[in-house]
């Protein structure tokens, strides 16, 4: 092939040391330093516990992680690669590429579980199911017709913070209810570690959705926030029948219900939007809060509810910065 | 008259949380360059938390450099994180490291720019703290 024949434009050299957002470096840094591989947890624990599971608690959990593995397949291959194209700063590219990666890791770390525990005829059991499951199917469509070439750059940010943000916790509920139990603990630090990827992705990507708005006129931000909340209700009812399907049968449902609420509104903002269900409606069961973030108790010295100042365990003060 | 420090990214979480709250507040500035607005005589600082898997660098830096200033760590009454309970066991953790630090209470947690609830909680929570209702600006 000669050397002419490609119009495509040669992109420039990346400087770390030249940065248009401090966003992208800082981001970046935050990815590396908490990156992992499953081989880290000691899935083997588990297996005990997961023998003392009925089948139907067995079959629910493996088709929630089947569900989750097909939305991070969905943004390694599609999603992060789509937003690539659109990045404002050479260095947002980077921060996706590493985004793109993790949510491989993710996709990879559920078959390190399944491999683990499961039986390979159930496995392959709930992947077909995963595969017809209409509302997941539904769900996956929905946010790829966003993905799609000649989509709106600011609209895939929104589906891919609903992706990050949303979509996700009608099956992570599951783990953190297994952990408030006592029941899948290393199981949970796994997901805990795919969680806390996440948060940083939603943020992310919310943040420069948030940047792309500032340049936009008033009728197009009005348009998008449109989109935003109209794309949110479509997928909540998806995400409501998913919910009723997988959760019925251990009567969890309304409970997840209200953990859907409460991360719908923090998906929103994410994107700088105000929350859209009412408090009474996202109150969590304050044992899945508790599995979320251990050990941080519920801080309110003004109710006199939480904990004092009197700090129990060591945190890193260990900055340079500091000089007293 | 006791009112309101905070530090907010460019993300604007904490910024919209201070502003739904409706109180006189004063922004430590992203920009290190930037100059410093007055500040009140007493005040609560309210800062987001950036931390590693670790914990560290939890505190935005531009904070640490404010409460580097003994003047300002003299007037600081109190502490109140915002944070995402995603991080686990690092939720909201630049508070922690702050009220300790500096030996003042650590008041409360919020994600991201707070609910409804947070919002009238820390509002009257305040309000008490300080013993006065004069604050709404």
């Amino acid at each position: 092939m000669k050397d002419n024949v490609s119009a495509r434009a040669v992109p420039r050299a990346i400087n770390w040391n030249r940065l248009q957002d401090d966003k992208d470096l800082e981001v970046w840094n935050r990815l590396t330093v908490n990156f992992w591989l499953p081989e880290k947890v000691p899935l083997s624990n588990d297996v005990q516990s997961w023998a003392t599971l009925t089948e139907e608690e067995r079959t629910l959990t493996i088709r929630v992680f089947t569900g989750l593995t097909l939305l991070d397949t969905i943004q390694n291959s599609v999603g992060a690669p789509a937003m690539m194209p659109d990045c404002l700063t050479p260095h947002e590219e980077s921060v996706l590429t590493n985004i793109a990666f993790m949510e491989a890791v993710h996709a990879r770390s559920y078959s390190s579980i399944f491999s683990t525990l499961c039986s390979t005829r159930e496995v392959d059991e709930a992947f077909r199911w995963s595969d017809e499951n209409p509302h997941l199917q539904a769900k996956a469509r929905a946010v790829l017709e966003t993905y799609a070439p000649e989509a709106d750059p600011l609209k895939r940010k929104i589906a891919s913070v609903f992706l990050e943000s949303f979509l996700f916790y009608s099956g992570f509920y599951l783990p953190m209810y297994w952990s408030s139990r006592a029941k899948l603990t290393n199981t949970a630090d796994l997901i805990r570690l795919i969680i806390r990827d996440e948060a940083v992705h939603g943020y992310y990507i919310g943040y420069k959705f948030q940047r792309g708005m500032e340049l936009e006129s008033p009728e197009r931000r009005q348009e998008l926030k449109d989109y935003a909340f109209g794309l949110l209700f479509e997928l909540y009812e998806i995400e409501s029948r998913y919910t009723e399907e997988l959760y019925d049968g251990i009567g969890l449902t309304e409970e997840v219900k209200a953990f859907l609420h409460y991360n719908a509104n923090k998906a929103l903002q994410n994107l700088g939007f105000e929350a859209l269900f009412p408090p009474e409606a996202a109150e969590v069961n304050p044992a899945i809060l508790a599995a979320l973030s251990p050990d941080s108790e519920n801080h309110d010295f003004f109710s006199g509810s939480g904990s004092s100042y009197v700090i129990g365990r060591a945190v890193a003060t260990e900055d340079d910065d500091w000089d007293f | 008259m006791p009112g309101i420090v905070f530090f907010s990214s460019a993300s604007g979480n904490t910024a919209r949380f201070v502003n739904a709250l409706g109180m006189m507040a004063s922004r430590i500035p992203v920009s290190p360059k930037a100059v410093l607005p007055a500040l009140p005589d007493e005040y609560v600082l309210i800062c987001p938390t950036y931390a590693d898997g670790e914990g560290r660098g939890a505190v935005p830096k531009q904070v640490i450099h404010f409460l580097n200033d003994p003047d300002h760590r003299r007037r600081l009454r109190g502490v109140i994180g915002g944070g995402n309970r995603n991080f686990g066991t690092t939720y909201g953790i630049a508070a922690d490291v702050i009220a300790k630090k500096c030996s003042v209470p650590l008041l409360y947690k919020f994600e991201l720019a707070g609910t409804l609830t947070d919002i009238a909680r820390v509002r009257d929570g305040l309000h008490a703290f300080w013993g006065t209702e004069c604050l709404t600006a």
